[in-house]
């Protein structure tokens, strides 16, 4: 599967260890959200970073307690048309304030890049090739947004604001 | 009106490309058509019984004399030569193809006419009173507030993938014409004890299988928090909306397994805990998109001009301006309905000569100004009323003029069987039927008021549970039958129907509603009582009888 991640294509350090499966002794992994609950203190003291993949039905009042201790958190999009882990992005972006990877895993498409970074994720498991090497280019599609998110764009409200004040300024 | 700026035209123009390229992805079989659905329906495309449907949004119903002709053009230019307004403020066509689309959306693109979330599982077109604006006794022109949410949703890139489809109303006038207690957010505007403007807000309304009137979470919140107040209740039903069953995953049944209490406390918290997102809508950004509204440069004009003494004597001219013509806030002006019911048309339907024509007379009478309402008929808001007798004369020639607005001939019907892969029983040829029963007009006004809704299948398209009378096509052994409800209305004291008996067949249904009007004209009080009236005075059982008594 091709990570795409701070906008390119990208080697997937974090190997998906599932959940009966030994977890390598060293290295990044990526653990479910069952596993890590498990015994989150035994796998933080473990040497190599951690992520948590979370479910889109999971409470996130669970996560946050650990979240300035994972290096990653994995988001999962079930079917292209569950977007339930864009309200989680969200909330771990601008409400508990998560800086680590945010990934974007399961039913990804280049469709949906836009919509993603704007909700937090900075990391994409994409299905395509083709969809992965076109994210530069989908990125550059939209130059208007409208409602504010994280993500910090200035929205078309904002800007028509600071026109009409410098416009007036200027008078 | 509202004239979209640089800023809302490129982004329009980018989702034109945008789609563009979905379209090639699709015909070179990239994107799979599982794939491909999703995308197209947040376009407004539909794969119907015999071609792509393409349903175009008029956000909260208002449209330019421009901006009708282009939809005139792409009637003539990618489909054949017509348009359906629907019951969502949209106007649908029925026989586009699916590689010319992107040149159809690229030219309306141009006059600031989108698709932009008219189907899909995302915020759909926000809904508004066709009156906005020039309704007498309305707290302020609701379409400000439209727009800002319009916005706000567009693309929303935490919405844009809900468990269903989700559809706001607002309305600001006494007398609801937006319906927003069938919606899932419905907004009342409106001031408190203060003085303060703000909302009543209605969540969980809708039709359909599982039908419910919306119920009141906040009586009111103020206009500057309408936007994270919104977005609470969004991003609640996004993360507890049911995803495994999609006859429940309306934002009406997490309000109802929930409880409305429960619901609205969940939305609290969420709210509260939201804090200061940046959707505060301080006094600068609501005068932002206040300030972009235009509103026509009115003359100081009589009440009553020569021109309508005169007129007065013609009788036709009486009849359809009694009927056809409202107050309006300026002394001097109407709003003038405009009659998309012809007797044996379907309901809604306008060719491109009549949306062409339309426009011209909008630009002539109007101030370039048209509305659409989800009656399915089209309005002229600023028509002064010295012209009323020479827009009379015109609109009549164009087979716009038939005076029944409100009368039991304005139907509204979807597009049933002889369009729609999803129904049951044909929509369109009933109401055609029913039109040309009820032709006397004389009998009509006779009548008074009544709606006749009618869906040709549980999706409840053409709103049959709120109808005066509601008509809905089942299936029994491969034959159409009809469920008939009575007392069903749409307005401030929005209800459901009630059921009279078993359905009826295809061939019996205009007979039946004769009789349910005929019942009503015999058990009125007096002349004024409406024929809900009478309903919900005596119930269902006298026309029950009076129905069934003989088959
Ligand atoms: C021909 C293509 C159409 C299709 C495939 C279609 C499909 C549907 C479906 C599946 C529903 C049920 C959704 C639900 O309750 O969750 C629905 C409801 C509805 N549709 Fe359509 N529809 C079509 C045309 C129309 C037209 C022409 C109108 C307006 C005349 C319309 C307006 C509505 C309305 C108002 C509802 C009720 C939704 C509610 O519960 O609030 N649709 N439609
Ligand atoms: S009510 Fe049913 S038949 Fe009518 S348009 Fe809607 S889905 Fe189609």
């Amino acid at each position: 599967m091709p990570l795409v991640k701070q906008g390119r294509l990208t080697t997937d350090l974090f190997v998906h260890v599932a959940d009966g499966a030994e977890l390598p002794g060293d290295g990044a992994v990526l653990v479910t959200a069952e596993r890590f609950l498990a015994d989150p203190e035994a796998l933080l003291r473990r040497p190599g970073k951690l992520g948590v993949i979370w479910p889109n039905n999971r409470n996130l009042d669970e996560l946050v307690p650990h979240l300035d201790r994972l290096a990653s958190v994995a988001l999962v999009f079930p079917t292209f048309r569950d977007g339930r882990a864009y309200s989680q992005a969200r909330l771990l972006r601008e409400r508990y304030g998560y800086d680590g990877e945010l990934r974007a895993t399961g039913q990804i498409l280049r469709d949906q890049f836009v919509f993603m970074t704007r909700a937090g994720f900075d990391a994409f498991e994409v299905k395509k090739d083709a969809d992965a090497d076109a994210f530069a280019h989908t990125m550059k599609r939209y130059s208007v947004f409208y409602q504010p998110t994280g993500d910090g764009r200035v929205t078309a409200l904002n800007r028509r604001m600071q026109l009409r004040h410098s416009e007036s300024a200027g008078q | 009106m509202y004239a979209y700026d640089e800023l809302d035209r490129t982004l329009i123009n980018e989702r034109v490309s945008e789609f563009r390229d979905q379209v090639k992805r699709r015909l070179s079989g990239e994107l799979t058509e599982d794939e491909f659905k999703i995308l197209r329906l947040q376009n407004g495309v539909y794969l119907q019984l015999h071609a792509y449907m393409f349903r175009v949004a008029i956000p909260y119903g208002t449209l330019s004399s421009k901006q009708l002709r282009r939809l005139a053009h792409v009637a003539r230019r990618y489909d054949r030569g017509y348009g359906h307004f629907t019951t969502r403020q949209n106007i649908q066509f029925n026989w586009i193809k699916l590689a010319e689309l992107p040149d159809a959306l690229a030219d309306l693109a141009e006059v600031g006419i989108h698709a932009m979330q008219t189907s899909g599982n995302n915020m759909r077109n926000v809904t508004s009173d066709q009156w906005a604006g020039v309704a007498p006794g309305e707290i302020e022109d609701p379409r400000i507030w439209s727009e800002l949410i319009r916005q706000h949703t567009t693309l929303h890139p935490e919405f844009s993938f809900l468990p269903r489809k989700f559809k706001i109303a607002i309305t600001a006038a006494e007398h609801d014409r937006a319906a927003i207690k069938i919606h899932d957010i419905g907004l009342r505007l409106h001031k408190n004890a203060d003085g303060e403007t703000g909302f009543e807000v209605l969540v969980g309304g809708g039709l359909g299988r599982t039908p419910f009137i919306a119920k009141t979470i906040k009586p009111f919140v103020p206009g500057r928090d309408i936007l994270s107040y919104i977005e609470a209740i969004l991003r609640v039903y996004n993360q507890y909306g049911r995803r495994d069953n999609i006859y429940k995953a309306r934002i009406k049944i997490l309000v109802h397994e929930l409880g409305i209490e429960k619901f609205a406390k969940e939305v609290e918290e969420e709210w509260k805990a939201m804090g200061d997102v940046g959707l505060t809508l301080d006094h600068t950004a609501i005068e932002e998109v206040r300030s972009r509204f235009s509103y026509p440069p009115y003359e100081k004009l009589p009440h009553m001009p020569d021109e309508l003494k005169k007129a007065a004597h013609d009788k036709l001219f009486e009849r359809w301006r009694k009927n056809s013509v409202s107050a309006h806030k300026v002394q001097g002006y109407s709003i003038v309905t405009l009659s998309l019911k012809p007797v044996g048309g379907p309901p809604g339907d306008a060719t491109a000569e009549q949306m062409d024509a339309v426009a011209d007379l909008a630009d002539k009478y109007s101030f370039g100004e048209i509305r659409v309402g989800h009656e399915q008929n089209l309005a002229l808001p600023h028509v002064a009323k010295r012209d009323l007798p020479a827009l009379f004369k015109a609109l009549d020639r164009l087979g716009l003029a038939t005076p029944n607005v409100n009368l039991v001939t304005d139907i509204i019907a979807c597009p049933g069987l002889d369009y729609c892969s999803l129904a049951n029983a044909r929509s369109i040829p009933i109401a055609q039927e029913l039109t040309r029963r009820f032709a006397n007009h004389d009998t009509a006004d006779l009548i008074g008021r009544l709606h006749i809704n009618i869906s040709g299948c549980i999706n409840a398209c053409g709103h049959h549970h709120v109808g005066h009378i509601g008509i809905l096509g089942v299936e029994k052994n491969g034959e159409e039958f009809y469920q008939i409800t009575i007392g069903g209305r749409a307005d401030e004291n929005a209800q459901m129907g009630t059921l009279i008996g078993p359905a009826v067949p295809y061939a019996e249904v205009a007979d039946v509603i004769e009789d349910i009007v005929e019942a009503y004209l015999a058990l009125r009080d007096r002349p004024e009582e409406l024929f809900v009236d009478t309903v919900k005075r005596l119930g269902v059982e006298p026309f029950r009888e009076r129905v069934y008594a003989t088959r």
